[in-house]
């Protein structure tokens, strides 16, 4: 048993009216973002595709105040998260710009890192309305061989698998939306 | 290294995903229970650098200057992050957003009706030293209002936004101000379970760190999770 001295801070919503601290170069306040939707920071030779989705009530509702953290591996399945790299890693957008109450990553498509992991994205979802922010992760609906192979995903029920694939929906294009309650519920982690 | 050296979420100290009171928890969380992985590998947090930010970036009162001072209450804000096994956490970026003296959020689809300050933003951003400490100079914010229930009144409060070292390591939370009266109206505050986990989001005031002549202190520790110490891996 670990023995622990301090205990942790609570969690509280992000509310809001996060978006001119959090996301203001996206909802255009004047503040400087250090992460933004696109984690193309120099042209590579690499797949580069767009990450869209919504997050989605249990009322089927898309909503226009959630906020999106993406983390991922590099083309070459390497976690890059130093922010003077080629590529930064990470990335993080509001779903309160865009008409549809989308979100809109623009990345390079991780490569499978090794140790029987699938290529994927992970992801951190907040909103008004959860007081505690959720932990998920996003599979890719062409990488079918290795999906079938990933770790995580066999730790996952067959019938829920499929939520945490995102479809090709083009040439580059995938789509991922994220049910936060109902038939169609994403699988969340206790990570 | 896997993701299972890190404590997991201490759910007695942390909100219920549902919590009636606030009534937009009712959809906007899962019905299902979150699920445990094992053989998890541990995921990076992505790192920040001071020479990415203004100086001005940590100081509220400065960084949406137009002309004139912004109005209300100068206070610092300052503390210090550690784990929970009480070791400091260094180079860890901490983001703030707040509502102004008035009570009022710049965020364009608020609605409340109390006067903008063309001088003030609300946002702030800094990374922590090297013994984990940080400090913000901003303007206490005022309470605010919202439709959650009749006379319903966030007491006053900063948002916190804060990343570890590791992407499991993430908190969002907000601080409140000692003696407030709304604390016990507000189902955001009461959705934690234990007391003396909602006193620990309430910052202190320290005359100590107060700075004669210019600005009230308070003063706010932050406790992140903790990673299991391990031997030197091969």
């Amino acid at each position: 048993m670990k023995k622990n001295s301090f205990l942790q801070t609570s969690s509280q919503t992000v509310g809001p009216f996060f978006a001119y601290g959090l996301t203001a170069e996206q909802y255009q306040y004047d503040f400087p973002s250090l992460v933004t939707g696109s984690l193309i920071k120099t042209e590579m030779n690499e797949e580069r595709i767009s990450i869209k989705g919504r997050v989605i009530d249990g009322k089927g509702v898309p909503l226009n105040d959630a906020m999106i953290e993406i983390l991922q591996a590099d083309p070459q399945g390497l976690y890059r998260t130093d922010p003077n790299g080629d590529f930064f890693g990470f990335g993080r957008m509001g779903t309160g710009t865009e008409k549809t109450n989308t979100f809109n990553f623009e990345t390079y498509k991780p490569g499978k890192i090794n140790k029987g992991l699938a290529p994927h994205i992970n992801i951190i979802v907040f909103a008004r309305g959860m007081l505690n922010h959720l932990f998920t992760r996003m599979y890719f609906s062409d990488e079918k061989e290795e999906n079938d192979k990933d770790l995580i995903l066999n730790q996952i029920g067959a019938s829920l698998r499929s939520r945490l694939i995102a479809n090709k929906v083009g040439d580059g294009d995938y789509h991922f939306d994220i049910f936060l309650q109902g038939e169609k519920e994403t699988v969340f982690f206790d990570i | 290294m896997t993701n299972n050296a890190w404590n997991k979420r201490d759910w007695y100290n942390h909100p219920n995903l549902i919590y009636p009171d606030y009534k937009s928890t009712v959809f906007r969380n899962p019905k299902n229970s979150l699920i445990k992985l094992e053989n998890l590998p541990e995921i990076p947090s992505p790192s920040f650098e001071k020479t990415s930010m203004r100086s001005i970036d940590s100081d509220l009162t400065l960084n949406a200057k137009k002309n004139y001072d912004p109005i209300g209450e100068r206070i610092i804000v300052l503390g210090k992050v550690k784990d929970e096994f009480g070791r400091p956490v260094p180079d860890c970026l901490i983001e703030i957003w707040q509502a102004n003296s008035a009570g009022r959020y710049v965020h364009r689809e608020e609605i409340h009706d109390a006067p903008l300050d063309p001088n003030f933003l609300g946002a702030g951003m800094t990374l922590t030293d090297k013994n984990g400490d940080y400090k913000f100079t901003t303007i206490k914010p005022g309470s605010y209002p919202w439709d959650n229930h009749h006379n319903a009144w966030r007491p006053a409060h900063i948002h916190f936004s804060i990343f570890g070292r590791a992407f499991v390591d993430r908190l969002v939370t907000q601080m409140y101000f000692e003696g407030d009266p709304l604390f016990k109206y507000d189902p955001i505050f009461n959705s934690i379970p234990d007391k003396k986990a909602k006193d620990r989001l309430i910052a202190k005031f320290s005359i100590d760190q107060t700075i004669p002549e210019f600005a009230h202190a308070y003063i706010f520790n932050i406790v992140l999770r903790g990673r299991e110490a391990t031997p030197m891996e091969a």
